[in-house]
């Protein structure tokens, strides 16, 4: 399977690639690793006329301490995640995740940027930065503006940021000895997430799920429940509500929805 | 990316590319369309040099071409083999900046500036195997044959990466290479020995020994 013609642009720079999406707009996709977009564009499901590269800026790859938070930079590869010391000290809820993510040799490729910006709520990382409250920066033609992760996935494939914005940075928060378990049930090792299910415990409790909607989603109701002193089983069997479950080749909703109760369950009592 | 050398042009019956010029008023690495006689739009064409199993090369590319078909099709090292296509069962897997990357799933001109080692890149000079190679061959870590240089690939980063792996280390770290064959077991049983007969000069490892 071969991609339809495109013009290829390196940037070299982040302004260079917010001028190519300013010059090309609705025409131009950007790609980083092209774990998401390659695949799409062989099935010509994804058919941009301009492809601009940032794979190649490095100054978008990294993992700092920035004071109140860590900043994570949109280009950081999955597996600089997975082996980042400071997330091993100050955030091993983003660590576990991006462990999780595809295999070996995506995580060689994939960065979190390109899986934010996909917003495929099948995706792994996207689930971990809403649980995370993370913040995105984003640089667009006038400068750069921060949204939060809450308000960033708006639907399927689809997300706040505009035609001429480059993702460049994720803020998260410092979580030094937070519990967390990530439950990602699929069929094949490497597969997308039929459904997974996050649990952040650290005085309190963050859950998220993948693949229960049409955007990754908070559990708020499971999340009250614990607040309000329930077990943790009482709690679980309320993952599914609130959500919108796809149905697909692998599940129906109703199957995603006893996935959700089941891998909730799962992910707390693991994260305790 | 220097000066284009020897230019291997792309065979026209697989790209329909026959007639198109470089366009040589682009900027670095960007090239524009031109359009067709037919009045539609071809691709452009890219200079892209890439150091494949130590020797350079420079080629001109469509940007669309996947770095699998540049190794088999156009530098004519076949064997690296396309099984999926669809970034899932590994066969492709090459080495790129010395880490397994599955190469139907990235573009040749992705891999500009890189080096590239495939399956024939691996045995010495004096035709003696990579002891990833030996150790697959002594364990019989083969049925068909289809997955292995995938196998081997990904094995040679998984040892780098994890020098001393349990076998969960292995299995979890070759989860993107499927075996059509189901003949997993001794292929972990190659990769443990072959872990064994690689001298660790990691500095660092992710896991701790056993």
């Amino acid at each position: 399977m071969i991609p339809a013609p495109f013009d290829y642009l390196r940037a070299e720079s982040a302004e260079e690639a917010v001028a190519a999406l300013v010059e090309h707009g609705d025409d131009a996709k950007l790609i980083a690793g092209g774990m998401s977009l390659l695949p799409l564009m062989k099935l010509r499901l994804a058919t941009p006329a301009v492809l601009v590269d940032v794979g190649r800026l490095r100054e978008l790859s990294y993992v700092r301490d920035a004071g109140d938070h860590l900043a994570v930079g949109a280009l950081t590869r999955h597996r600089d995640l997975e082996t980042s010391e400071l997330l091993a000290a100050q955030c091993t809820p983003l660590q576990l995740v991006a462990a999780e993510v595809g295999d070996n040799q995506v995580r060689h490729r994939g960065t979190i940027g390109g899986s934010v910006a996909h917003g495929d709520p099948a995706s792994d990382l996207p689930a971990v930065l809403l649980a995370l409250d993370a913040i995105a920066v984003a640089r667009g033609p006038n400068g750069e503006r921060t949204i939060p992760v809450a308000e960033l996935f708006q639907g399927f494939l689809e997300t706040a940021l505009a035609p001429d914005e480059l993702l460049v940075e994720l803020r998260v928060p410092k979580l030094p000895g937070a519990r967390a378990s990530y439950q990602k049930f699929n069929r094949r090792a490497q597969d997308w997430a039929i459904v997974g299910a996050l649990a952040i415990r650290n005085g309190t409790d963050r859950v998220a799920l993948v693949n229960m909607g049409t955007v990754p989603l908070r559990a708020r109701g499971v999340e009250d429940a614990l607040a309000g002193g329930s077990s943790i089983p009482d709690a679980a069997e309320r993952a599914a509500d609130e959500t919108d479950a796809p149905t697909d080749l692998n599940a129906t909703p109703e199957f995603r929805e006893h996935l959700a109760r089941v891998l909730v369950r799962r992910a707390l009592e693991a994260a305790t | 990316m220097g000066d284009a050398g020897t230019s291997i042009a792309i065979r026209s019956d697989r790209t329909g590319l026959a007639g198109v010029t470089p366009d040589s008023g682009c900027r670095k690495g960007v090239a524009a369309n031109t359009p067709s006689a037919a009045g539609g739009v071809e691709s452009p064409i890219v200079q892209t040099s890439v150091t494949v199993n130590g020797a350079p090369r420079e080629h001109d590319v469509e940007p669309r071409l996947l770095l699998v078909q540049y190794l088999r099709e156009v530098v004519g090292l076949t064997g690296t083999k396309v099984g999926c296509d669809t970034s899932s069962c590994g066969a492709c897997t090459v080495l790129v900046d010395g880490e397994s990357v599955k190469s139907c799933t990235m573009l040749a001109v992705q891999a500009d500036g890189a080096a590239v080692t495939t399956i024939e890149g691996l045995a010495g000079d004096d035709d003696e195997l990579h002891p990833v190679q030996a150790a697959f061959r002594e364990h019989h870590g083969l049925q068909c044959g289809f997955c292995t240089a995938g196998m081997v690939m990904a094995t040679v980063s998984l040892i780098e990466e994890i020098p001393a792996p349990t076998e969960r280390d292995v299995r979890l770290g070759l989860e993107g290479n499927l075996c059509r064959c189901t003949g997993y077991h001794n292929i972990v049983q190659a990769v443990l020995a072959a872990a064994d007969a690689i001298p660790q000069t990691a500095p660092e490892t992710t896991k701790a020994a056993p």
